[in-house]
């Protein structure tokens, strides 16, 4: 393995946690090229310090969503001579358009979902957690590269190189004909105040058990008093109770905690494939087979409308 | 008064209530008992026939690729009020990746022909690539919107609002097209036992790779293979408590511990 690129994303002008991540891997198995949405003029450095000596850059999309777009822009630099040994992308909406498109642009197989990488000589293995993380399955890659691969937030832990800030080169998205036809045409992004769900040390998060909309309130007192921030199963994201920023899971956020309490969930393997890389779960259910009881370290067996109120009411009072 | 044609992507999976397992020969999830219809894609059947009623004319036709010739799940949909379904069955596809499912799909979706609009779910309840998809859109060079938590249709155009990690897009593509669409995005109708007993003659064409023209599938067309399965370190046992009205301060005291608080 010598050449390998990272597919880099990059929110509210700087690169993301799972950019940096996958960085600090990739520079442990390869000379590391970054691949970034729209301008890098502004992440080169960030992206240079965590391994990165090379970055291309798209240039702005014209509204176009980035699957198929950054996908051409790609297969248009492989097919120039510069063709990589692997490309690593974050598990993300994005980075899983990108990906699939551009596996039948190359006819490449590609797996999602990952959390591991190993590579003995040119064998590239990947392993995905399945059955809510206990059984792990590892895949190797047959044939010739690029291997694609995605990988889910935290599976590593980004660390700085130190590293100078990387060259940029322009990889320009061509013509996309009709399947470049969508176009966005508005960005709405909702409001949230405390510590991000997925960086927070305290994570309070709500289910069904929680009975209606209204009682979601008491999970946002409880994470506001704890100083973190509030989280919930995809239950009560489709009921619309909260919106989908809130979502902990194997379609949501990856959590890491320290404190991870759950409220009237039940433990759904796509739940917990989320949060179960926390240090300490507290569980509050009121079915003591509820298979959230069988990662939790404190399990209590209870209602939440009566055990919330009691346990806000004293954290109040200190 | 307009017509409407959609195809809906339906996976039919093992019943995600049962434990699910691996087959120590191939590694691979068990996928011979009954299958069901993804409830993922009942979300897609309910949004398509949404869509053609409104046009008032046209119909929802169903593509799957499943094991043994299983048709259940393809029933259920059926049932929900989809006109007719290709299935591509075929001992050679086991153990096709995702790409190759994608590429399968898509030649049955040509066979079909005639769609204004191709449905499938974001993902997956059992194998979760999430990729199958976009892949079909590439594959049939087609414009895509994934993630779809709304989706309305005016005059040949779809609009849809994108969710994305801190809100959502609103993004307009001219038809055909394929969108992807997440649970949630409309309430799936539950079948009526008329619908359930007119499924039972509705036409299922049953089909294989062969005879789509796609070779170099399964085990030999997949980029990949299993080499190893291991379990995850498991946590240690924790304390589990009923709540005699007292049970917040067990938190309380675990939380001091901890010294969080
Ligand atoms: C492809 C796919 C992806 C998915 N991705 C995710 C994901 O990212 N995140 C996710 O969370 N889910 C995901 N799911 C959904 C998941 O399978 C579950 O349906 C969901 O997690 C259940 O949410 P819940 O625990 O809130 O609800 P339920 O499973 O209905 O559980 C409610 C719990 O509350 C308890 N309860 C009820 N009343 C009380 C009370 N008064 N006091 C205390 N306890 C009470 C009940 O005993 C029960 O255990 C996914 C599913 C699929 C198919
Ligand atoms: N074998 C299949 N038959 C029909 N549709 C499928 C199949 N596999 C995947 N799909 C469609 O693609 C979506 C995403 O699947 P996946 O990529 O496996 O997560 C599914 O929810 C279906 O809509």
């Amino acid at each position: 393995m010598s050449n390998i690129w990272v597919f880099a994303q990059v929110a509210n002008g700087a690169a993301t946690s799972g950019t940096l991540e996958l960085l600090t891997k990739a520079r442990t198995l390869g000379d590391v090229t970054a691949f970034v949405v729209g301008d890098a003029s502004g992440v080169a450095a960030a992206l240079g310090e965590y391994g990165a000596t090379k970055v291309y850059e798209t240039g702005d999309l014209g509204g176009s969503l980035p699957g198929v777009a950054v996908a051409s822009a790609m297969k248009a630099v492989i097919d120039g001579g510069d063709s990589p040994d692997m490309i690593l992308f974050p598990q993300s909406a994005e980075a899983r358009d990108v990906v699939s498109r551009l596996s039948v642009k190359l006819d490449k197989t590609v797996l999602t979902n990952n959390v591991e990488i190993e590579v003995v000589g040119g064998t590239v293995s990947v392993t995905t957690p399945i059955f809510g993380g206990n059984t792990l399955v590892t895949t190797t890659f047959t044939g010739t590269g690029p291997f694609l691969a995605a990988f889910r937030p935290k599976s590593f832990t980004a660390e700085s190189a130190g590293g100078p800030a990387a060259a940029v080169t322009a990889a320009p998205v061509g013509d996309l004909g009709a399947t470049g036809a969508a176009k966005v045409t508005a960005v709405h992004v909702e409001e949230s105040s405390g510590p991000k769900l997925d960086e927070a040390g305290i994570v309070v998060s709500g289910g069904r058990g929680l009975g209606e909309a209204a009682k979601y309130e008491m999970v946002e007192q409880l994470a506001k008093l704890l100083k973190g921030a509030p989280g919930a199963s995809r239950a009560i994201v489709d009921a619309g109770w909260v919106p989908y920023s809130y979502q902990v899971g194997q379609t949501g956020k990856v959590v890491k905690p320290t404190v991870y309490i759950a409220a009237g969930i039940s433990g759904a393997t796509q739940h917990m494939v989320g949060m179960k890389g926390a240090k300490n779960i507290i569980a509050i259910n009121k079915d003591k087979e509820a298979p959230i009881f069988g990662i939790a370290d404190l399990g209590i067996v209870g209602d939440v409308h009566k055990v919330l109120p009691k346990l806000i009411e004293a954290l109040q009072g200190r | 008064m307009g017509v409407m044609n959609v195809i809906v992507c339906v996976k039919q999976i093992p019943d995600p209530a049962a434990p699910g397992a691996l087959d120590p020969s191939t590694n691979t999830l068990k996928r011979d008992g009954k299958l069901i219809l993804d409830e993922s894609d009942s979300y897609g059947v309910e949004m398509a026939l949404q869509l053609v009623d409104k046009a008032g004319g046209g119909e929802v036709s169903l593509v799957s690729m499943a094991p043994n010739g299983e048709v259940s799940g393809l029933r259920t949909a059926l049932a929900m009020g989809a006109a007719k379904g290709i299935l591509i069955s075929d001992p050679s596809l086991q153990g096709s990746d995702a790409l190759t499912t994608a590429k399968v799909l898509a030649a049955a979706i040509q066979r079909a022909g005639g769609f204004d609009l191709i449905i499938a779910a974001t993902e997956s309840s059992d194998g979760y690539t999430g990729t199958v998809p976009e892949q079909i859109a590439e594959v049939l060079g087609l414009p895509s919107v994934t993630f779809a938590k709304s989706l309305t249709i005016t005059d040949g155009r779809l609009d849809a609002q994108r969710q994305t990690e801190d809100g959502y897009d609103e993004v307009t593509c001219p038809l055909p097209a394929l969108v992807s669409v997440t649970a949630g995005v409309v309430e799936p109708r539950y079948p009526s036992f008329k619908g359930i007993m007119a499924a039972k003659s509705k036409p299922v064409d049953t089909v294989t790779a062969a005879d789509l023209g796609i070779t170099s599938v399964g085990w030999a067309g997949a980029g990949q293979t299993i080499s190893n399965i291991s379990q995850a370190e498991a946590r240690a046992a924790g304390t589990i408590v009923e709540d005699d009205g007292e049970g917040f301060a067990q938190i309380v005291a675990y939380l001091e511990n901890l010294k969080v608080i």
